[in-house]
């Protein structure tokens, strides 16, 4: 299909674009509101392009400014990266339209709040493309600086607490990675990762960075039992805000360790590489269950949608004892275990950002959002439970949704090596999961003793949160897409 | 004893002192003054270590990712300290709470 731009000009987009975005929102603060909805349509465009360019020519390598590697810095995007790139601008589009409406009262929060989300933006897009371990360096600390700066936007002291433990174990977690690569350069000579894929052998220099970077990446990912910062960063931020956190933040370090994983660790000697995914997968298996625990126990609805983040991210990590051993590089996106990672970070990524919306809608309805007292929220904001249960159904794993495809595959995976312990904890994190959605809907069902008054939610912001509900369900049809987008950029 | 051994040694012990620093101290300044500790014991691993054979020039790499990691630890610093100073105008404490919320 005839293409107006490359896809290598769709990357270089995808990364200036935000920059340039969000330079000007912060010059012009009058303006920003469309400046940020310019951009946000535009990136989503771009992404569909470098999708179709990938699509058309394969994997693509773009050497910025025309100087190469090692001492330039390139662009890379295979099929992993482009599919979450654009889980990125979907979910970015969806919030840029709710927080036009979210903020239109807040002026103060509106100014800072643009720049400072196109700046994570443009760190999500060049994490994504970044083909060498320094420039996710760069990346990883504007995304972590944006991210800490955003949480703390309302200014309340609850929030700028959760933004201060956000900031100190972000900047931890990025220290960790540098050293990491600090590390890798002295034993490989070398940042770029398909060079240091080649180079690396398996020894003390590659463990120790293994061990630390692998630290810094899961404080960044809050797995437990390094999750102690984001149920009050996340909750404590405005909606728009943690929908952001939760759905796109914490996929990017994510990403950086599952690409760190698949470059250059799992084919070393020796037998780290065989423990490190059984260590990880332990401490998935402690976080779907304690994260859907204390979901279950929380009384405000933002606190509960955070813990339930803390759940799904250690189903993500259930994936690395079930990958086994890469028999050859090619193969390995074909692995059913990383497919059913990349559907349950895409359909988590959808479904945890409407939940996070219609969280935010029911608190501007109600002005709390103590799960007790929603009273009767079904009748009065149907639209926003419609896009919460529609999140929650993709959460629990029910069909036909994206969670369940993840789901499926991960127990496909499970049964067919004989892991019955973590097929379990899938089963019950399900049931977990299930308790407490619907505790939810329990109480957005039934009136309290003294009826209250609810304010006006502007539609926009009913409907984003749908939409990206409805994206989510969706998913759970778009298999057939995703799979020839996954495969390009497999081999090497 | 040679230089790169030195500056290893010298890089770790920084990072275990203000690693250690920024768990145990409460005080909101000293938490963001042992990240530095932290940074500066990473930088002088990455420009010690660097050579590419020795005895040979000094690798320029490393140096210019110390420059810039230098730049990113001067912003990451004035962010964290413009937050303490909010949050020290909302509360009047530069200590963390310990979340005792729910």
């Amino acid at each position: 299909m005839p293409m107006l731009l490359s896809g290598a000009d769709w990357a270089v987009a995808l990364v200036f674009v935000p920059l340039l975005a969000a330079l000007a929102c912060f010059l012009v603060p009058r303006a920003a509101n469309w400046l940020g909805l310019l951009a946000a349509t535009l990136i989503l465009l771009a992404a569909l392009g470098l999708v179709g360019g990938l699509l058309s020519e394969g994997p693509l390598r773009v050497a910025v400014g025309g100087w190469g590697a090692p001492l330039g810095i390139d662009l890379w995007a295979d099929g992993l990266s482009a599919i979450l790139l654009l889980m990125t601008a979907l979910v970015g589009f969806g919030v840029s339209l709710y927080a036009l409406a979210y903020f239109a009262g807040h002026p103060r929060q509106q100014r800072w709040f643009w720049p400072l989300w196109l700046l994570l933006w443009t760190a999500l897009n060049g994490l994504y493309l970044a083909a060498d371990l320094f420039n996710l360096y760069v990346m990883l600390e504007v995304l972590g600086l944006s991210a800490a700066a955003l949480t703390a936007l309302s200014g309340s002291a609850t929030a700028l607490h959760a933004a201060m433990r956000y900031l100190l174990v972000s900047l931890l977690g990025s220290a960790a990675y540098l050293l990491g690569v600090a590390l890798l350069y002295h034993g490989a000579g070398t940042v770029d990762i398909a060079l240091l894929g080649e180079r690396l052998e398996a020894g003390a220099v590659a463990y120790s960075a293994l061990l630390v970077m692998a630290t810094g990446l899961l404080l960044k990912t809050a797995l437990f039992p390094f999750h102690f910062w984001l149920p009050p960063a996340h909750g404590s931020a405005p909606a728009p805000v943690s929908a952001l956190l939760s759905a796109l933040v914490i996929k990017a370090s994510f990403y950086l360790l599952l690409r760190l994983w698949l470059e250059l660790f799992s084919g070393l000697a020796g037998p780290l590489p065989a423990l490190f995914p059984e260590l990880l997968g332990l401490f998935g298996v402690a976080a779907v269950l304690w994260g859907s625990v204390q979901a279950l126990r929380q009384r405000r609805l933002k606190r509960l949608i955070a813990y339930s983040t803390v759940a799904q991210i250690g189903y993500l990590f259930l994936a690395f004892p079930l990958a086994g051993a890469p028999s050859n590089a090619d193969s390995m996106m074909a692995n059913g275990a990383w497919q059913a990672v990349l559907y349950l970070a895409l359909a988590h990524g959808l479904a945890k950002a409407a939940m996070f919306l219609s969280a935010g809608s029911l608190l501007r309805f109600a002005g709390h959002d103590r799960i007790a007292d929603l009273d009767r929220a079904v009748q009065r904001l149907p639209l926003t439970l419609t896009a919460f249960v529609l999140g929650g159904v993709s959460i629990m794993g029910l069909p036909p949704s994206g969670g369940f495809i993840g789901k499926w595959l991960l127990l496909e995976a499970a049964f067919s090596q004989g892991r019955w312990g973590l097929a379990l904890v899938v089963l019950v994190g399900g049931v977990l999961a299930a308790g407490y959605v619907f505790k939810v809907v329990g109480y957005a069902f039934t009136p309290t003793e003294i009826a209250q008054e609810g304010a006006a939610v502007p539609l926009g912001m009913q409907w984003s949160a749908l939409l990206l509900a409805f994206g989510a369900i969706l998913l759970g049809f778009a298999a057939p897409w995703l799979w020839p987008l996954l495969e390009v950029g497999a081999a090497p | 004893m040679n230089s790169v051994l030195v500056f290893a040694l010298a890089g770790v012990g920084l990072i275990l002192l203000g690693l250690y620093a920024l768990l145990v101290q409460r005080h909101l300044l000293r938490k963001v003054l042992a990240f530095n500790v932290i940074s500066s014991g990473i930088f002088l691993i990455l420009a010690g270590l660097a050579r590419r054979a020795p005895g040979a020039e000094p690798d320029p790499v490393p140096q210019a990712m110390v420059l810039t990691g230098i730049v990113v630890a001067v912003a990451a610093t004035a962010l964290a300290l413009a937050m303490i100073q909010a949050l020290r105008t909302a509360t009047g404490r530069t200590r963390l709470d310990d979340d005792g919320e729910d």
